[in-house]
């Protein structure tokens, strides 16, 4: 019933002198995030910008980026083998990889992170069932042993036929992933930049938008290092899906800020993050709604502009960029707006309660960050050699005709 | 630095109370000015697992001088070793003056805030290891031998009780192993809880002199915080939150 999968996949080269100096690059990037966490962990977290009041900082957002960043890059996959969307085939393997990079790097800087990573183990062991955290420990584990399973059905041909029940699976699960992380905030009653259902949906919507930005970038960047052929059918299709997907984002935040526009007691932190805020409304404004949305949106639908590759390529650029400042919003400054204890009533102490909580990101943590972010690409860039990932053509030929639905197509 | 100018309370001396406490059957005071809680609800066997035969909790009087509160954050420093940095937003604080003002009457209070042990602790739910942890009388405590130093729980207490251990810890006291990268707060000060005496900061007031915070158990009818919180209406922080907090405060 289910086609073989008929394209051509083969490994990159990987010999010249640009792949390796990458390579090299990427691999310091990964040790010196490393040893920033060591630094950080023998040191103390004391070497952070992270506080008793802003007790996560960078490393999680770039933590929960890569995280979300890889569900959705999964979706290119999805798109093919459960919707029938037969123009995305070709990238099916790709998006597997690269949510498996991207969420091995996420995991590898939230666990680096810890105040004791070397009790990871016990995480391991001793798991109260109760905690959104614990169901994501199988959550993360369980995406890579499902994405896995799909990758295999998708690169062996025997087996092409599984990979629409695989890939619907992974679908599956990588929703629950991206609610799960969601999750993490929206079950935090007591903060109120937080405590909303919303936050999973929103985060899937990001995660979507992140994801394949991700992967229009590292697509037509290996196929112009390979001179490889890509075509512009599928490059157009991959644009439209992503300005569709960043609406679908920007539908959520406008729905979750005018929900607490209504609460009178979720007016102070709205006021927070869009009116008086200082550097999160100059954040939210110009890094998340004009650099990560508006100028991506224009760049992707202006009739003028959104033929060319480099527009596309810029937007993605931007959706990633704005991206991480909107996680850095949501984490950071939900923390730095002070916690209502005392509803009705200034609070003050030598705990700073009701002073807006400053943070201030340090080297370590940045250097953790970006470490995760080179530990991906570089998982990302030795799978494309080591093993038939990437097509060998991405031609408008090679495509054939966009917009194919079949059921049948695996 | 920490102030460790009190002789710490040994074993032996513990015992010897607490077979006197049991010998009494009540509660007794000593000449230390040591109250300890004995008998009926309080009284448990030494090595006996906690049960929710008891519920700890506190009563704290927001009408006290508020100059009595620094004697509470004093004591619990020198009760438990924390204390003495220099990193303001690093250091941790296990209980700390709060000063509110109301913003459309100008009233002002000033109270301290702790761990609250919460009959619903949130934190204790987000923990993924089980870390944090309730015991059957109510009192939530960090595990430090299986925290993780993840900080879910920060994120999650309403109250901002609980501190990150940002630095390496120094003069440990036996009764409360400490450890950079772990979490930790308030418990209720449990090994003296357990050799039926008062917390620290309790027993610092009432050596001066003051009530203003009474510990006991809120199921024994006649405890002393039982009367107390039946007579006179008490207000938890953020009650509305629905998790059930162990301590109480009056004149707020």
């Amino acid at each position: 019933m289910a086609s073989i999968d008929k394209n051509t996949y083969k490994e990159v080269s990987g010999n010249g002198g640009d792949y390796l100096s990458l390579i090299a690059w990427l691999g310091v990037f990964a040790v010196a995030g490393i040893g920033s966490a060591f630094y950080m962990e023998t040191q103390g977290h004391v070497v952070t910008g992270m506080t008793n009041q802003i007790v996560w900082g960078m490393p999680h957002v770039f933590a929960v980026f890569l995280i979300i960043a890889a569900s959705g890059a999964l979706n290119v996959a999805s798109m093919s083998s459960v919707f029938g969307k037969k123009i995305y085939k070709p990238l099916g393997r790709l998006s597997a990889i690269m949510a498996l990079s991207l969420l091995a790097g996420g995991l590898l800087v939230l666990v680096l992170d810890l105040g004791r990573p070397d009790r990871l183990d016990v995480a391991m062991l001793k798991q109260n069932f109760k905690s959104i955290f614990a169901w994501n420990i199988y959550l993360y584990s369980g995406f890579f042993g499902v994405v896995i399973v799909y990758l295999w059905m998708m690169m062996e041909r025997r087996f092409n036929k599984y990979s629409k029940i695989a890939g619907t699976f992974a679908f599956v699960w990588r929703l629950a992933l991206t609610t799960g992380t969601g999750s993490i905030f929206g079950f935090l009653m007591a903060r109120p930049g937080y405590d909303a259902a919303i936050m999973a949906p929103m985060f899937i919507a990001m995660s979507f938008a992140f994801g394949l930005a991700i992967k229009i970038i590292f697509v037509t960047s290996a196929y112009r290092a390979t001179a490889r052929p890509l075509g512009d059918k599928l490059l157009f299709q991959m644009r439209n899906l992503l300005g569709i997907f960043i609406a679908a984002a920007l539908y959520f935040n406008i729905a979750q800020h005018l929900t607490n526009l209504y609460a009178p007691e979720h007016m102070g932190v709205e006021m927070f993050i869009l009116l008086d805020g200082g550097i999160y409304t100059i954040l939210f404004w110009v890094g998340q709604i004009l650099l990560g949305t508006i100028v991506p949106m224009t760049l992707l639908f202006h009739p003028a502009i959104n033929r060319s590759c480099q527009s596309i390529n810029a937007a993605s650029m931007l959706v990633i960029i704005g991206g991480i400042i909107q996680v850095y919003i949501i984490i950071v400054g939900g923390q730095a707006y002070p916690m209502d204890m005392f509803p009705g009533f200034e609070v003050t102490s030598t705990f700073f309660d009701g002073s807006i909580h400053s943070y201030t990101p340090s080297l370590p943590e940045i250097v953790l960050g970006l470490g995760g972010v080179a530990t991906a690409l570089l998982i990302m860039m030795l799978a494309v050699k080591y093993l038939p990932i990437l097509p060998a053509s991405l031609s408008d030929a090679a495509i054939g005709p966009a917009n194919i639905t079949t059921d049948e197509d695996a | 630095m920490n102030s460790n100018n009190l002789p710490p309370i040994t074993e032996e001396k513990i015992d010897i109370e607490r077979r006197r406490l049991l010998a009494s059957g009540g509660a007794i005071a000593i000449a230390s000015g040591i109250m300890l809680y004995g008998g009926g609800a309080g009284a448990r066997e030494k090595g006996q697992p906690a049960t929710s035969a008891q519920r700890w909790g506190m009563l704290i009087d927001t009408t006290a001088d508020k100059s009595i509160w620094d004697t509470v954050v004093t004591a619990c420093k020198r009760e438990q070793g924390w204390g003495g940095g220099n990193n303001p937003a690093t250091d941790p604080q296990w209980v700390r003056k709060v000063s509110i003002k109301n913003k459309s009457t100008g009233a002002e209070a000033t109270l301290p805030v702790m761990c609250q042990h919460c009959a619903n602790p949130p934190c204790v739910d987000v923990c993924p290891t089980g870390a944090s942890m309730q015991r059957a009388d109510g009192i939530v405590l960090v595990d430090k031998h299986i925290c993780i130093g993840c900080r879910y729980c920060m994120m999650a207490c309403p109250y901002s009780a609980r501190s990150f251990v940002h630095e390496p810890v120094h003069n440990q006291k036996p009764h409360m192993p400490r450890g950079m990268g772990t979490v930790e707060s308030c418990t209720m000060c449990v090994h003296r809880v357990d050799n039926n005496q008062q917390p620290a900061c309790v027993e610092a007031l009432e050596a001066k002199g003051s009530k203003a915070i009474i510990f006991g158990d809120l199921n024994d009818p006649d405890s002393e915080i039982s009367r107390a919180v039946s007579a006179h209406v008490t207000r938890r922080i953020r009650e509305d939150l629905g998790v059930e907090p162990g301590v109480h405060y009056k004149g707020i």
